[in-house]
């Protein structure tokens, strides 16, 4: 098979990097060779995988060095569970610097220094939202075919895929990117299932997989495994196999999204009563007149 | 007043003039100037071992570095191909600069459009401003191709270039068809040779596009970023026609930096036809006169299965007779006689003035391939390099260069500097001077601060004109750089013996 670019979007705390590397661990047990790539400033894309508490990422590596032609692939590189390759993208402390710009070095760098040669999948784990051109390098032109999204059935999940598939439009009319799914990892909220189904149509894609919310991730995550690796008998991890087979089998299935309005998207959310009508006659209104 | 309307006095000799004179101590007394010799003695300390050491060690700050950011390599490179329009994507004042940059140095204007983004585009993204100033360029300047390269602004927020290239076609900025090539060239990121490599990359790769290879016989030849290319390309013609083949050279600016004066204003002047470059996918063999600058752009000549060679700037004896050897190996012609007469003669030469020339010393900065081919020429000479300094090198260089200097004896003192700026130079020379510097206009400096004459023989030129009009390379070429060298020596010592009485002679 020739090399699939995929990626993980989604909202900040949804459980992106949990649910990336549970997945991705549960291709490289299909036998698929693997290189994530994480492009969070926070760096813990590949704890799971590494066992490690924060890899050495790329920039930090970068700057200790002087600059980034003075880096070793094999310097950034680190091969864990199931021989999965890590590379961090890292990036800046809060509040200086462009994040954005350390995405696209470190994607530059590993793409010149041959990071890419003889594996099946890259796999790119994104920071939140797709809040600068910098976060949007994984979905351009030759680089991730399909994204997934990674959402629940809360009201700011549901925000964050919208304003995500905007990101993949702007890119997919001229280019190979492609929206692959949702993945709702469960928050057990009310009739999330539905939810998640709906939204799914309204963005022209397809729930791939609903991850059902077991504690054994979380004892897993203490341990900085996956559950493929800490507990491979269970249901859960069972799961997330199902979920990997569903990507392995999705390629060249993507579709390009089609966004809402946020009309449309508060609307939806009030059918499924996660957001209340507005009541337009209390609006602007202070509290000592609206007693008057 | 020392000037009046009718008789009107050059700066140089006006502001010597006792008003003027005054009115400097004047003005140095307001403004409670540092006294003199106060000044002196810090400069003195700045010449001292224990301040090279300081200065050595300084990580933070790079003052006068000697090299010019990817932009500007991008430029220069686009302006080779025929009709073909620089496009910097990015601020006015970017594409201003390079712009004044080239033409300070060919005295030739270079035009260049500029995308004009400004606060507004950095927060929203250049897209628009990209789609916009296409169809402007296209529509005002009819040219045949557009090359996009990027400035620092555009690649920070992650303008995703082939994106708004196609949405710009979509929206009718430019025919679906019209070639607009593009490099990415953040001006933070390595020097002008990485811009230049980036755009015929990039040229390569739209004008080849869909395209199999058909090999032929033909040979390409990408000079380089060189301030020297109007008297080097037609030099290199001029060496390749007498050889007899079929050659291409990818991007020729010579006549572009080289425009006559009769009347006619020539935006785009000369340079590689587009189906000169569409064919070149076809050649035989790519030859590369500098190899720090097609680093990129000669592996993808050798991924489409060209032969690939490269060169260190060829300079001298040794690095032209390799030159030609490579051409003939890869056409199978022989060097041409005239071509050996040529060699004859460059040898005669050296011979003749090996008196004067045997073991001057030098110190050598510019770019990584300039330093390398000046060294080297300067050995054949019987000089003695003793500081080499390429702020754009980097280690691969410096161990090339270490190797270049153990081939000779006259190497065994110099020193290599990778990645170091020119105030890095001064404490050098200050400390380990050498006779004399070979590098761009910037070594002005040392000749008035440390009394070390410079000689000029790579970009930028800003104070001295024409003589990028003469070839540096072939053996014609190297006459030209012994005889600007030896005429710097033989100068220095008449001046030198100006007052002594001792060898003043009219015979050297």
């Amino acid at each position: 098979m020739g090399l699939r670019q995929i990626a993980f979007y989604g909202k900040g705390g949804i459980g992106k990097s949990t649910t990336s590397q549970n997945t991705l661990a549960a291709l490289a047990e299909l036998g698929r060779k693997i290189l994530i790539v994480g492009c969070d400033p926070k760096a813990d894309s590949t704890r799971l995988i590494l066992h490690a508490k924060a890899q050495n990422s790329v920039l930090s590596l970068a700057a200790e060095a002087g600059s980034i032609e003075d880096l070793e692939l094999e310097d950034v590189l680190k091969v864990g569970y199931r021989d999965i390759k890590c590379v961090e993208s890292g990036g800046p402390e809060p509040g200086v610097g462009c994040a954005g710009r350390g995405v696209i070095t470190s994607i530059n760098f590993l793409e010149e220094n041959g990071a890419y040669e003889g594996v099946d999948y890259v796999s790119y784990d994104v920071l939140g939202d797709v809040v600068c051109g910098g976060f949007a390098m994984p979905i351009r032109e030759n680089k991730a075919q399909e994204i997934y999204i990674v959402m629940s059935g809360e009201m700011m999940a549901l925000y964050a895929a919208n304003n995500i598939s905007r990101g993949i439009l702007k890119y997919a009319a001229n280019g190979t990117v492609r929206l692959g799914g949702l993945i709702c990892n469960s928050r057990m909220t009310d009739k999330e299932l539905d939810l998640s189904e709906a939204m799914a149509k309204k963005l022209g894609t397809q729930l791939i997989h609903f991850v059902p919310r077991d504690n054994v991730v979380q004892h897993a995550e203490l341990r900085r495994m996956t559950v493929l690796e800490y507990d491979p008998e269970c249901a859960q991890a069972e799961e997330y196999r199902k979920l990997a087979k569903k990507i392995d089998a999705n390629g060249g299935k993507g579709t390009i999204p089609t966004p809402v309005s946020m009309d449309e998207l508060e609307d939806m959310l009030m059918q499924f009563g996660i957001l209340k009508p507005d009541d337009e006659t209390i609006v602007g209104q202070a509290r000592n007149k609206a007693v008057a | 007043m020392p000037q009046s309307a009718d008789r009107i006095l050059d700066h140089a000799s006006l502001f010597n003039e006792p008003e003027y004179l005054e009115l400097f101590a004047r003005k140095h007394a307001l403004e409670n100037r540092v006294p003199p010799d106060k000044v002196q003695e810090q400069l003195d300390y700045t010449k001292s071992w224990e301040y090279r050491e300081k200065n050595l060690a300084r990580e933070s700050l790079c003052i006068n570095p000697a090299k010019a950011c990817q932009p500007l390599g991008a430029m220069f490179a686009t302006v080779g191909f025929a009709k073909t329009l620089a496009f910097n994507h990015g601020s006015q004042g970017c594409t201003a600069y390079f712009r004044s940059h080239l033409a300070r140095h060919f005295k030739e204007p270079c035009a260049a459009v500029s995308t004009s983004m400004t606060e507004d585009a950095a927060v929203f993204g250049g897209m628009q401003n990209l789609i916009d100033g296409l169809s402007n360029a296209y529509t005002v300047y009819k040219p045949d191709m557009i090359v996009v390269s990027t400035t620092c602004i555009a690649e920070v927020i992650g303008d995703d270039l082939s994106a708004f290239i196609a949405n710009a076609r979509e929206k009718g900025s430019v025919p679906m068809d019209f070639p607009v090539a593009q490099a990415h060239t953040p001006s933070f990121v390595g020097s002008h040779i990485n811009g230049y490599d980036a755009v015929i990359k990039g040229v390569f790769t739209y004008l080849w596009e869909g395209k199999t290879r058909e090999p032929n016989e033909r040979i390409n030849i990408i000079p380089g970023f060189d301030g020297f290319a109007v008297g080097n390309n037609r030099e290199l013609k001029r060496i390749l026609n007498a050889f007899d083949i079929g050659y291409d050279i990818i991007s020729d600016v010579s006549d572009q930096f080289d425009t006559p004066t009769d009347g006619t204003y020539r935006m785009f002047d000369g340079g590689t036809p587009l189906d000169t470059v569409r064919g070149a996918i076809n050649a035989k063999a790519t030859v590369s006169m500098q190899k720090y600058c097609t680093e990129k752009a000669g592996a993808f000549v050798a991924e489409k299965g060209q032969q690939y060679a490269s060169f260190h700037y060829p300079l001298g004896l040794g690095a032209t007779d390799e030159f030609l050897m490579k051409i003939s190996d890869l056409t199978g012609k022989p060097i041409p006689d005239s071509l050996e007469k040529e060699r004859g003669r460059l040898v005669d030469a050296m011979a003749d003035s090996s008196a004067w020339l045997h073991g001057k010393s030098y110190s050598i900065f510019g770019d990584p391939d300039f330093v390398l081919g000046m060294t080297r020429f300067v050995m054949e000479m019987g000089g003695e390099p003793v500081h080499c300094l390429a702020t754009n090198g980097n280690s691969e260089w410096a161990a090339e260069m270490k190797a270049l200097l153990a081939t000779s004896p006259y190497g065994a003192r110099a020193q290599v500097w990778a990645g170091k700026d020119l105030w890095a130079m001064r404490s050098l020379l200050a400390t380990e001077p050498s006779d004399y510097v070979i590098g761009s206009t910037y070594g002005k400096i040392f000749e008035r601060d440390l009394g070390i004459p410079l000689i000029r023989l790579t970009f930028p030129i800003f104070d001295r004109h024409h003589h990028h009009r003469f070839p540096v390379w072939g053996y014609e070429g190297a006459i030209r750089v012994l005889v600007t060298i030896l005429d710097k020596i033989l100068d220095d010592l008449d001046r030198k013996t100006i007052k002594t009485g001792i060898s003043f002679d009219m015979v050297r």
